[in-house]
């Protein structure tokens, strides 16, 4: 099943700039613009999360070690 | 945990294969010699501590930042971060080779595609950069040294440089990353220093302390002026300190290896992203950040974050006035927290260059300043040696 749509308020004088720029894009309607924006950046941010972990790009062994000196360091 | 700055934490520590190929070609490219600030920033940018930057700035980059504090690709970034052509050497490089990049010592550390050689105008850079053309700035006095011979292009890091000290309080990004990570830590306050920490200093990283989850004392021990406290002594300050007045599991210490620019506000906010890619969400901005005698208002380097989208910046200013023990409420605060001072000597506080005239004749400073372990290091250090 579909899931119910919700309304988002924006600035009217921004709505009248994407009518504008949606000209003769091959998007229908401002609607389908936003939605379209706002998913790219969403997935944008969803790939910078998974980036930005810091230790995904250790190997276990590499995990191991930076451990082994934090606990020297007596952080751990 | 926080996204690295563009969304990428970069990591240009050639390793493995990928090494051993590196370095079987090393012998036969061109040299180029990298100063002491050149070879941190090689480090910085390998290890993720300058992401989005994958190497020394081209021009597209350069002229962005320096006129515009943004990137070729619109992100802001507030210092060039280049490579200069050693004197006599300006007509020796050709965009499209690779040049191997070799320390003081003459050890190959890295090795650079070389994309772009660009002229850059040094009085320009100052001015837009450091607010200031006099060459008693060190940060002029840096750029005077250089030529005005750029070379821009991606790094690759294929040996650290030598650290002789403090080795084992050197984490790279993904090493803080990995702290912060087991700690558990989700809101983490970083304070940037250069000089040791007083009664000011301890009052507002506590003050931000009491608003995270944990507090990363990152002390900068890249190259900095002759007249700063040395490294080591700093160190055992910080030490002191955190031994006695902080909560062990709460706080962290580990070196920042950046030269420093003396560049007061656009410094600030170059010390904010580069520490939200060490995995922080917030960041000190106290009074005079980064600045140097007086060429920067005492609030500037706050002021400079309004020139940005919060959102842009990432990692959140946590601003604070100028700090104070206040005999009257018998407490530290400043001008926001404190009652209006009605008599001299209210309000404890003592100029830099005072601090050094009592230290050097062995006299501490009051406890309401400076802690007195931290007087006692520091008066330490200040005697003749025998």
């Amino acid at each position: 099943m579909k899931e119910s749509k919700v309304t988002v308020k924006i600035p009217r004088p921004l709505y009248r700039k994407i009518q504008l720029v949606i000209e003769s894009s091959g998007f229908n309607s401002p609607t389908d613009f936003i939605v379209f924006v706002l998913r790219d950046l969403v997935g944008e941010w969803d790939r910078s999360q998974k980036a930005g972990q810091g230790d995904e790009v250790f190997s276990a062994d590499e995990i191991r070690a930076v451990k082994e000196k934090l606990r020297n360091l007596g952080y751990l | 945990m926080i996204p690295a700055h563009g969304g990428r934490l970069i990591d240009r520590v050639v390793r493995g294969e990928e090494r051993e190929a590196l370095l079987s070609r090393i012998s036969g490219l061109q040299k180029l010699q990298l100063n002491e600030r050149e070879a941190s920033d090689l480090e910085l940018i390998a290890t993720g501590g300058f992401s989005p930057i994958e190497g020394f700035m081209t021009k597209k980059d350069y002229e962005g930042v320096r006129d515009r504090m943004r990137l070729a690709n619109d992100l802001p970034w507030s210092l060039p971060v280049t490579l200069a052509v050693k004197h006599g050497d300006e007509t020796k490089y050709e965009p499209g080779s690779e040049l191997a990049l070799v320390d003081v010592d003459g050890k190959v550390i890295g090795v650079l595609e070389l994309e772009d050689v660009y002229q850059v105008d040094h009085q320009d850079e100052a001015q837009k950069v450091l607010r200031t053309t006099d060459e008693a700035h060190p940060g002029v006095d840096y750029l005077e040294s250089i030529t005005n011979t750029y070379l821009g292009g991606r790094v690759s890091m294929v040996e650290r440089r030598a650290h002789t000290q403090f080795n084992d309080y050197r984490l790279d990004p993904k090493e803080s990353r990995v702290l912060f990570k087991q700690k558990g830590w989700k809101r983490i306050v970083a304070f940037q220093t250069r000089n040791p920490i007083h009664r000011a200093h301890e009052y507002i990283q506590k003050c931000a302390l009491e608003m995270v989850d944990g507090l990363l004392i990152h002390p900068l021990m890249g190259k900095t002026k002759g007249d700063d406290i040395p490294e080591g002594i700093r160190f055992d300050c910080y030490n002191a300190l955190i031994s006695k007045y902080f909560p062990k599991d709460r706080v962290s210490m580990s070196i920042f290896p950046a030269a420093m620019r003396y560049a007061g506000p656009r410094e600030a906010i170059f010390h904010a992203l580069v520490r939200k890619n060490y995995g922080c969400t917030h960041f000190i901005v106290g009074r005079d950040h980064a600045g140097v005698g007086n060429y920067y208002g005492t609030y500037d380097a706050q002021l400079i974050f309004d020139e940005f989208e919060p959102g842009e910046i990432g990692i959140t200013p946590m601003m604070f006035e100028h700090a104070f023990f206040d005999l009257k409420s018998g407490a530290m605060g400043t001008d926001k927290t404190c009652p209006p001072a009605e008599e001299k000597g209210q309000r404890v506080f003592l100029s830099g260059t005072k601090v050094r005239e009592m230290l050097s004749n062995g006299e501490a400073p009051p406890a309401e300043f400076t802690r007195p372990e931290i007087a006692e290091i520091l008066i330490k250090s200040m005697q003749p040696k025998s």
